[in-house]
């Protein structure tokens, strides 16, 4: 049986974590608007990239580029986007059981994030490269990862590359999802923004204008070609981070329900003990009154 | 009604200027070029540099990274990984990432940095330019 005093330290204990889990609900909560607001300003630059593609691939029926070469794949590598930091639920452990799904020996990893870095260590699985992206990843972070995942495609090493990451539902679905990302197999228009439906380049745009191309289509769409990947795979760190802040976010609030639920508990416990505790003490007192009288 | 141009500049992280011109000059993998509405439509790469729009009397000056432009008769849309207005510009920072970039590039580097300072060379340089003109 404890004593008040005890239950006393426990309720006090169990607040202090509330505040914290509080605390840092609050801040994923910041954080996740940043992340989609983030991954919302790409969007006229996503529509622009797809119309000059729409138009450059329209003047060139039989374009080939290297990035474009389907081989059958012996060696995959996967892209791995997770977070850098834990407490946000089930999320990595979500995305890390599909990882398994795949052959360890025929797979590569290519990590962004802390934890996926770990997790590749620690089931011994092989690590190409390990890249961090931060709270709100600029381009650059996104093209560096990209840039890699093209050398080694380009280089012959893996005949395929996957990203790998948590995709954003809505604020309570996070969803492990793969994505294929190279070979390029058609020239897809890139989307920007959280579930932002495909701008298609309108149709006018397309067809109609005849565009004189300086030096030619085939350089234009050469260089547009691996510059709509890095651009692909900034919007995949943009949504990651959102996906990550909005599960932290979840799992706090959770978190906090839980504290305040125990505390109500302890604190009924606390009072059901402190009347046992008096009324205990006054039957003593007139027990013993009793036997003097 | 007088011709004007739409420019739009927009990189992947912002929209980062909007707005009616009467003449926009910039850099292409052929050269400079002054585009004026009613130009024939025109697809191009672009090359790091400063562009240079008329409104007016007034000029406005943007240095700009890498990337596409593409050229209709009443729009400019500018696709780039960097854009900074002159009045922007940090002369003291953009020198000093200069001076690094350089200091790095004399080092051994693999392929991959490599192009990745002399990417930020560019940049650095053409604001540094930018900046100068924008004085004058």
């Amino acid at each position: 049986m404890p004593s008040t005093r005890d239950i006393r330290r426990r309720i006090k204990s169990v607040k202090n974590t509330a505040q914290i889990t509080k605390a840092m609900q609050m801040v994923a909560a910041a954080k996740m608007r940043k992340a989609q607001l983030a991954a919302v300003v790409g969007r006229p630059y996503a529509e622009l990239m797809n119309e000059v593609l729409a138009q450059a691939s329209v003047g060139t029926a039989a374009f080939e580029h290297p990035l474009m070469a389907v081989r059958p794949v012996k060696k995959r590598a996967i892209i791995l986007v997770s977070s850098d930091r834990g407490l946000c639920g089930g999320l990595n452990s979500n995305l890390f059981r599909e990882v398994v799904k795949f052959d360890k020996n025929t797979t590569l990893y290519i990590t962004a994030g802390r934890k996926a870095a770990q997790f590749v260590a620690r089931t011994k699985r092989p690590l190409a490269a390990e890249f961090t992206y931060k709270d709100t990843p600029p381009f650059a972070e996104g093209r560096a990862i990209s840039k890699f995942a093209q050398e080694l495609f380009l280089s012959g090493e893996v005949d395929a590359v996957d990203i790998l990451f948590s995709k954003f539902v809505s604020t309570l679905v996070q969803q492990p999802k793969v994505i294929p990302f190279l070979p390029v197999g058609k020239i897809a228009p890139v989307t920007a923004g959280i579930n932002a439906p495909a701008t298609q380049a309108p149709a006018s745009a397309a067809g109609s204008d005849t565009f004189e191309f300086e030096p030619d289509e085939q350089t234009v769409l050469g260089e547009l070609l691996p510059h709509s990947l890095n651009f692909q795979m900034h919007q995949i760190l943009l949504e990651a981070k959102a996906s990550e802040q909005s599960a932290r976010m979840v799992a706090m609030k959770n978190a906090t329900d839980n504290a305040k639920q125990i505390i109500k508990d302890l604190t009924l416990e606390y009072n059901k003990l402190r009347q046992a505790n008096i009324t205990k003490e006054l039957l003593e007192i007139t027990t013993a009154q009793m036997a003097v009288g | 009604m007088a011709a004007t141009l739409k420019i739009e500049v927009v990189t992947p992280e912002a929209r980062a200027f909007s707005s009616d011109v009467d003449m926009v000059t910039l850099t292409g993998v052929e050269g400079d070029m002054g585009i004026l509405p009613g130009h024939m439509p025109l697809m191009t790469q672009l090359v790091a540099g400063e562009i240079v729009m008329r409104r007016g009397s007034e000029t406005i000056y943007y240095a700009v990274g890498d990337g596409f432009v593409q050229v209709t008769a009443q729009k400019v849309a500018i696709l780039t990984d960097m854009a900074v207005a002159a009045e922007n510009i940090d002369e003291t920072k953009a020198q000093e990432a200069l001076d690094r970039a350089q200091a790095r590039l004399a080092q051994k580097l693999s392929e991959e940095e490599t192009a990745a300072v002399e990417a930020s060379i560019a940049h650095a340089t053409a604001q540094l330019k930018v900046k100068r003109i924008s004085r004058k």
